[in-house]
This record gives C-alpha cells, sequence and structure tokens, in this order.
C-alpha cells in the first residue's frame, strides 16, 4: 500500500492513551465533523434525493412486477422501506472517506496529526459523526412513507435505526480506511468505491429477491454483511423482534464496525508518512 | 531517549538526524543525512535550501509527523519518537498546506483548535476571539474557509499554530503563494505575536529576501546536510563578499587589477574592456583605501560601485548552483517581489 517502510514506526506510535482522553478528543473530533452539517442542515437534506428517487420511481416498478406475488411477502413498502434505509446508509458513509482525502490534500488532517489528538480519536470521532445523519435521514423518509401507507411499529423502528447506526459506523471506517490507503493517488478512491458499493447493493436484495437470481449469487449474497442486515431491517420494522434474521443482522452489524474500525485506526496511527 | 545534558539550554537539539525513504527495492532516497542541529530559546531560523533539500523532511521530523530512520531529536525538552505526545502539547504548527479544513467556518476552526490543546469552552472562546483580533480575521469569523483569500487563510492558519501559545512554532513554507502585501502583512502579525510570546521560530522558506530580513539565523541545506550554519550577514561576508566593481581607462585596468588584488582579502578579480570587478568582505570599508591607492598610482576610476550580496551569492559559493534554479513554480514571482519588499 504504502511504499515506504520504516524500521522504527512501531516506535512511532503513540504511547496507549488514557480511555478518558480518548473520549474526549474522539468527542472534539466528532463535533468538529458535525459542524458544517449543522451549519448547513439542507446539505443532509440533499442526500434524500437518492433514496426519494428509489422510492417514487423503482418502489411503483417493482409493487407492479412482484407485488402481490410471495416473493415481497405481502406489502412493498414493508419490503422495500427498510432496505431503502440501508441503501442510504451505504451511500452516505462509503463516501464519506472523501471528506478524509480532501483534509489530506488541503493539509487540515496534517495539522490535525500535529495537535496532541490520539490518532485513534481522528478515525473514531469521524466514524461516530456517521450515526447522527443517517438517523435524522431514516427518520425523514420513514415519515415520509407512513401516508403511503408504510406500517410503523415503534420498538423495532427504533431498534432498526440502532442497527443503521452500527452499520454505519463500521461502513464509514472502511471508507475512511480505505481513503487513507490510497492517499497518494486519490483517484483509487473512486474505484474502490465504484467497484463495491455497486456489487454490495446489488447483493444484498435490496432492490429485487435475491431467490429469483442464481445460486452462485445467492452464494455471494451470503457473504454480504449488507444482506444479513437488510433481513434484520426487514424483520424488525415489521415488529419481529425475535426473528434470527435479526440476530444475524447484529452479528454482520457489529462486525462490519469492529473490523472497520480496527482497519482505519490502524491506517490512521501511520497516516503521516 | 532524549539526552538531557547535551539538550540543556535548547529548544531543538539533533545528533545524527537521518532520514531514508524506501522507493523501490533498487532505490532509496536520502532525505536527511545525519542533521546536528542546537536551537537556543528565542532564536528565529530560517532553514534554506532548494527543493528536495531536506527542509521539509526535517521539520516533519522534529513535528513527530514521521520517525527518523537513525539519530535522535529533542524539540522542546522531549524525545520526537519516545515522547512525541510531550512534544506535540508544546509546539505549534503551520505546514505548507492549509492547517484549516475548507469546509468549516474560519471561527470554528481556531475554537476546535483550542479545544484540541485542552482550553475549556470559555477560554478556547476567548482564545480565539482574541486571535482572530490580532490577525485581523474578527469580521471573518463566520465565512467559510473556502471563502476566505489566500492571505486570510493563511493568516488562520498561524492564528490556530498560536493558539496555545506554544514557546516554538514551526513555520513550512509560511508565505508561499502570498503577494508581496500579503506577505509583509504576514510577517508583522508573527513578528509582534514572537514579541508578545517570545517564541522560538523555525521556519522554511523559497524567498531569500524573507530570510535575509527575518531570520536571525540561516541554515542551509542541500541534498540532506547542513552546509552552513551562521546569521545572514556573516555568511554574505564570509561565503560571498561584497561586489566591488571599478570603471577606468582600458589603458589602466591590468594595473588597476593588480592594486585590487593586493587588497587583504581581495577574489574573482576579474579585469575585462574598461572594468574591473572583485569580491571583499567588506565592501564599503574596502573600498576608499582601493581609489586612494590607484589615486597614488596615477590611475583615474571614473566609477565605482559596490553591491551586497544576497544570500543566493551564498549558496552560489556554497554549492556552486543558484537557488533560483533549483526553485519550484512559485519562484518566478520572487525577482519582482523581492524589488517589492526592498
Amino acid at each position: 500500500m504504502n511504499p515506504r517502510t520504516d524500521p522504527v514506526t512501531a516506535q512511532a506510535l503513540p504511547s496507549r492513551p488514557s480511555l478518558r482522553s480518548l473520549s474526549r478528543d474522539t468527542r472534539i473530533v466528532m463535533v468538529r465533523e458535525l459542524r458544517p452539517a449543522v451549519r448547513d442542515p439542507f446539505s443532509l437534506v440533499f442526500s434524500l434525493v437518492q433514496p426519494l428517487i428509489f422510492l417514487g420511481l423503482f418502489g411503483p416498478l417493482l409493487a407492479g412486477s412482484l407485488g402481490g406475488t410471495d416473493a415481497l411477502g405481502g406489502d412493498v413498502w414493508q419490503w422495500f422501506v427498510p432496505a431503502i434505509l440501508v441503501m442510504t446508509t451505504l451511500f452516505g458513509t462509503a463516501t464519506t472517506g472523501s471528506n478524509l482525502l480532501f483534509e489530506f490534500q488541503t493539509g487540515a488532517h496534517e495539522r490535525m496529526l500535529v495537535t496532541p489528538l490520539s490518532r485513534p480519536s481522528l478515525l473514531i470521532g469521524r466514524a461516530l459523526k456517521e450515526v447522527l445523519p443517517l438517523i435524522g435521514q431514516a427518520v425523514l423518509l420513514v415519515t415520509v412513507m407512513i401516508p403511503f401507507g408504510f406500517q410503523l411499529r415503534l420498538l423495532g423502528a427504533v431498534l432498526g435505526l440502532a442497527l443503521l447506526g452500527v452499520l454505519g459506523i463500521g461502513l464509514g471506517s472502511l471508507s475512511y480506511a480505505v481513503a487513507t490507503a490510497v492517499r497518494q493517488q486519490d483517484w483509487m478512491f473512486w474505484v474502490v468505491h465504484q467497484s463495491v458499493v455497486f456489487p454490495l447493493m446489488i447483493l444484498s436484495g435490496m432492490l429485487l429477491p435475491l431467490e429469483s437470481g442464481p445460486a452462485w449469487m445467492q452464494a455471494a449474497a451470503r457473504a454480504n454483511p449488507l444482506a444479513y442486515v437488510v433481513e434484520a431491517e426487514r424483520a424488525l420494522f415489521a415488529g419481529d423482534l425475535a426473528a434470527t434474521a435479526v440476530a444475524w443482522g447484529w452479528l454482520a452489524a457489529l462486525a462490519t464496525a469492529v473490523v472497520g474500525l480496527l482497519a482505519g485506526v490502524r491506517l490512521m496511527t501511520s497516516s503521516a508518512d | 531517549m532524549a539526552r538531557p545534558a547535551t539538550s540543556e539550554g535548547t529548544v531543538i537539539h539533533t545528533r545524527s538526524l537521518t532520514k531514508d525513504f524506501v522507493v523501490s527495492r533498487t532505490q532509496t532516497v536520502h532525505a536527511v543525512r545525519g542533521v546536528d542541529l542546537d536551537i537556543a530559546p528565542g532564536e528565529l531560523v530560517a532553514v534554506l535550501g532548494p527543493n528536495g533539500a531536506g527542509k521539509t523532511t526535517t521539520m516533519r521530523i522534529l513535528t513527530t509527523l514521521i520517525p527518523p530512520t537513525a539519530g535522535n531529536a529533542t524539540v522542546a525538552g522531549h524525545d520526537v519518537v519516545t515522547e512525541a505526545a510531550q512534544v506535540r502539547r508544546r509546539i505549534g504548527y503551520v505546514g505548507q498546506g492549509n492547517g484549516a479544513g475548507h469546509t468549516q467556518r474560519a471561527g470554528d476552526e481556531l475554537y476546535t483548535q483550542a479545544l484540541i490543546y485542552g482550553l475549556d469552552r470559555r477560554a478556547a472562546r476567548r482564545r480565539s476571539g482574541e486571535l482572530l483580533e490580532s490577525l485581523d480575521l474578527t469580521e471573518l469569523a463566520g465565512r467559510k474557509v473556502s471563502e476566505l483569500s489566500g492571505g486570510q487563510r493563511r493568516r488562520l492558519d498561524v492564528a490556530m499554530g498560536l493558539v496555545h501559545a506554544p514557546s516554538l512554532l514551526f513555520l513550512d513554507e509560511p508565505s508561499t503563494g502570498l503577494d508581496p502585501h500579503n506577505r509583509a502583512n504576514l510577517w508583522q502579525h508573527i513578528g509582534q505575536m514572537r514579541a508578545a510570546h517570545e517564541m522560538t521560530i523555525v521556519l522554511t522558506t523559497h524567498y531569500l529576501d524573507e530570510a535575509d530580513a527575518m531570520a536571525e539565523r540561516v541554515i542551509v541545506v542541500d541534498h540532506g546536510q547542513v552546509i552552513a550554519d551562521d546569521s545572514p550577514d556573516v555568511l554574505k561576508a564570509r561565503l560571498a563578499g561584497d561586489r566591488i566593481a571599478l570603471t577606468a581607462s582600458p589603458a589602466a585596468v591590468g594595473q588597476l587589477a593588480q592594486l585590487a588584488s593586493r587588497l587583504p582579502g581581495a577574489r574573482d578579480v576579474v579585469a575585462e574592456g574598461t572594468k574591473v570587478a572583485l569580491r571583499v568582505s567588506d565592501g564599503p570599508g574596502a573600498l576608499p583605501g582601493l581609489l586612494g591607492t590607484a589615486h597614488g598610482a596615477g590611475i583615474e576610476v571614473v566609477a565605482a560601485q559596490v553591491d551586497r550580496p544576497t544570500l543566493d551569492d551564498v549558496f552560489l559559493a556554497l554549492t556552486g548552483r543558484s537557488l533560483r534554479e533549483s526553485a519550484t513554480p512559485a519562484e518566478p514571482t520572487t525577482p519582482t517581489s523581492r524589488k517589492d519588499a526592498a
């Protein structure tokens, strides 16, 4: 990844910071990251355009072709809206690494590396900030869909949003990890982004049920954490809190978050080289 | 580890500082090669050298951004590798890029920077307010960083580097890309801050006139090594010297050159046409004596000129190359700005 190797890099990692300073630093980084969105809330509404297009233009097609069959398990919106929330999470967080890339280029990241901020906080604070906008967007989308007949079960919905938050932390961390890894060739970020996001989306059964696809596709979907989260969201929004799919969804989201945070923090600590 | 006995009384102390970048299996770039530095509190030091000389790499090691391959460095009393967190708390850094995030508001970034250095909210607000005020940025606090001009952004970067009143400030090409007016303005602000906080300042610059006018000490770096280290005046006197040019009748030029070469410390004596040129360490001091001697020998000198050397002459004397030839694309603006700043 990085052509430069260094015999003393390991020594250069800062001594393990105390938990207190880590949480303080993480909060500072998170609040800083949230500030542009707070100053300009319209930017969040803008990112709702894509899911609304899918709901408005793809939803009716779905209803027309598969509505009334067993494929979607009854109501089209109960099947489609939870999946669209996962899609919003995916698209919202997968691009977030580009903000970090921009700060690599301008020098803002370097400036922060020379401050006493702990290295992990630079990643964790950024990853945690993904949660708030995506929950806000999900709440807006669900509210918009209620007049169209989307049934809301409150406890399931709250748990569903929490699950989205965990997934968002994981996907956001991975996006930052990719951005950090390719910072010397920033165009690579979009190559990785495009070649990962769309397969993840299609192989999650978000838009169309995977049961109608070939066996290899179904096998590939079983390796896609998003597929489990989509199933879990459908169960949670249906009020089926005890479904096995919910447990698998949490496992997939937590695994994504752990892998993402570990990879992100690891790359972040050496991001000045 | 730090060696307190040898770093006593210094803000920056390095021994055999070395940095190699392994570019590929067959190529290693030796960016910094055994640099020994001792910088005392309160000094204003300019590090000068062509691109790729190792200036920025040295600065990145001293600011804990990258670890050295070998050797050691103590900055503000702490080792840059084993006590990086301590060093970071004590230094201010203004890098080559823009420290302020472009999507942020100017005032917000300064406030956040103050929080990062441990100020509580009220103190952070007060401190960022003071800095905005003293760097003429108060009216721009609510503006997005991307909307600021280059000069305004640079002042904001400096403000962020000063938020915790560090005793040691690193400036990596602070004025590159600024027009002469903004450069003068920035230096005025830095000068005020330095006087108010008794800071040590280490800067790199491409602008020779800037190093000449601002720095009390110039460290010339080439190929990763320190090749000269002294005050600009001493460097110029010792390494380059003043250039004296005399005009006389063609018949007398040969004799005049002979007289000139007898001046103590005279070198590079050249006679051509009606002109004799030479270098001496103190031109204004040597000229009257030389004219007197010429008069005594019956030579009529019709014109005399003394040119003070520049730091470029120093670099030329040291390396046989001109700093300007190996400069960045930003450099062509220098000749005009030199004139304006003079």
